[in-house]
């Protein structure tokens, strides 16, 4: 395999990949979020503060994978 | 279709190259300063015309920090650096996405054929202002600890004695939390700028895929995108320094 096409299918396998794991994690945050708001209306403003960071620290994980992907490509 | 992953030079002052990315941070910054200089010049205590909507949005966002630090003192303290770095992230975010952005700039010739350096290239799509932004958050956070809890008192927070109570563990524990502190650095650097200049390329693809009908959505996305981004941005400021001023747990 000659290396450029090498290195364009290890970004598309480390952003693939890498979008995995922080996709179900984002799945069952919002679910759990969703839930916790649905038994607890009055709440709504806290869960979603709470939600909002959990959220952007799951995401940073997919971000990892980007800069991996694009270190690929670019770097 | 050109991707670029640092910003494109335009041109120079001296030695000094200008990139696209100072060249709107420059004017991001220099309009916030304007309005906010302008409204603040004739404030008054029933407000008219700008000050409103500048009220609405001020109070909104020192209720937000309220809610986070439950602490009337403590929320004024931190509200100045919050809302800048909030304002100007969610601005330079959102300038990213005005029309022209890669379709109106410099010719530049690069391998024989002719490419366009885009005058409008976000800041955040910058490595080199993300990294600055968050290596001063990061060391904001350390002296506002340090200036609330004392030298010592925060230093034990990071080198605990492995002859105390939790022994080995909670040196282990400490040191983990040192390296949490550099790890907060990376953390804060690659989230806004990868979310922003991953934004960038995607609405560039669209536009080249399917013209006029098909980024629509996605520029609604990215308008969302950046608006969180600034959020997150500031609230997780916020709450790195309100756990800086509390003290070690034991």
């Amino acid at each position: 395999m000659e290396v450029e096409s090498a290195k364009l299918l290890g970004a598309a396998l480390a952003m693939g990949l890498g979008a995995l794991g922080p996709g179900i994690g984002l799945g069952l945050l919002a679910s759990k979020a969703l839930e916790a708001i649905g038994r607890n209306p009055e709440a709504q403003g806290k869960i979603q503060t709470t939600m909002i960071l959990a959220i952007a620290v799951t995401e940073a994980v997919a971000i990892y994978a980007l800069v991996i992907a694009l270190m690929i490509l670019f770097v | 279709m050109v991707i670029s992953i640092a910003a494109e030079k335009l041109f120079s002052i001296g030695s000094f190259p200008v990139t696209n990315a100072l060249l709107i941070g420059v004017l991001v910054s220099s309009l916030l300063i304007w309005f906010i200089t302008r409204v603040t010049r004739r404030l008054s205590l029933v407000p008219r015309g700008m000050q409103n909507i500048v009220e609405i949005v001020f109070e909104a966002l020192l209720n937000l920090v309220e809610s986070v630090t439950s602490d009337k003192k403590q929320a004024r303290q931190f509200f100045p650096t919050i809302v800048t770095i909030f304002l100007f992230v969610l601005l330079s975010n959102w300038i990213g996405l005005l029309p022209g952005l890669g379709t109106v700039g410099l010719n530049h010739e690069h391998e024989g054929h002719i490419t366009i350096i885009p005058f409008i290239r976000s800041t955040s799509a910058d490595l080199n202002f993300t990294l600055a932004l968050s290596l001063m958050t990061v060391i904001l956070v350390q002296f506002t600890g340090i200036a609330a809890l004392g030298a010592v008192k925060y230093g034990r927070k990071f080198l605990v004695s492995p002859f105390q109570k939790p022994y080995v563990i909670g040196t282990a524990v400490g040191i983990l939390e040192l390296v949490s502190e550099a790890g907060k650095v990376i953390s804060f650097t690659f989230r806004l700028f990868g979310n922003v200049f991953a934004g960038e390329v995607l609405l560039t693809v669209m536009l080249h895929l399917v013209p006029y009908f098909l980024p629509l959505p996605f520029l609604f996305l990215e308008i969302f995108v950046g608006f969180i981004q600034a959020l997150v941005f500031a609230m997780l400021t916020l709450v790195f320094l309100k756990m800086a001023t509390l003290p070690a747990e034991h």
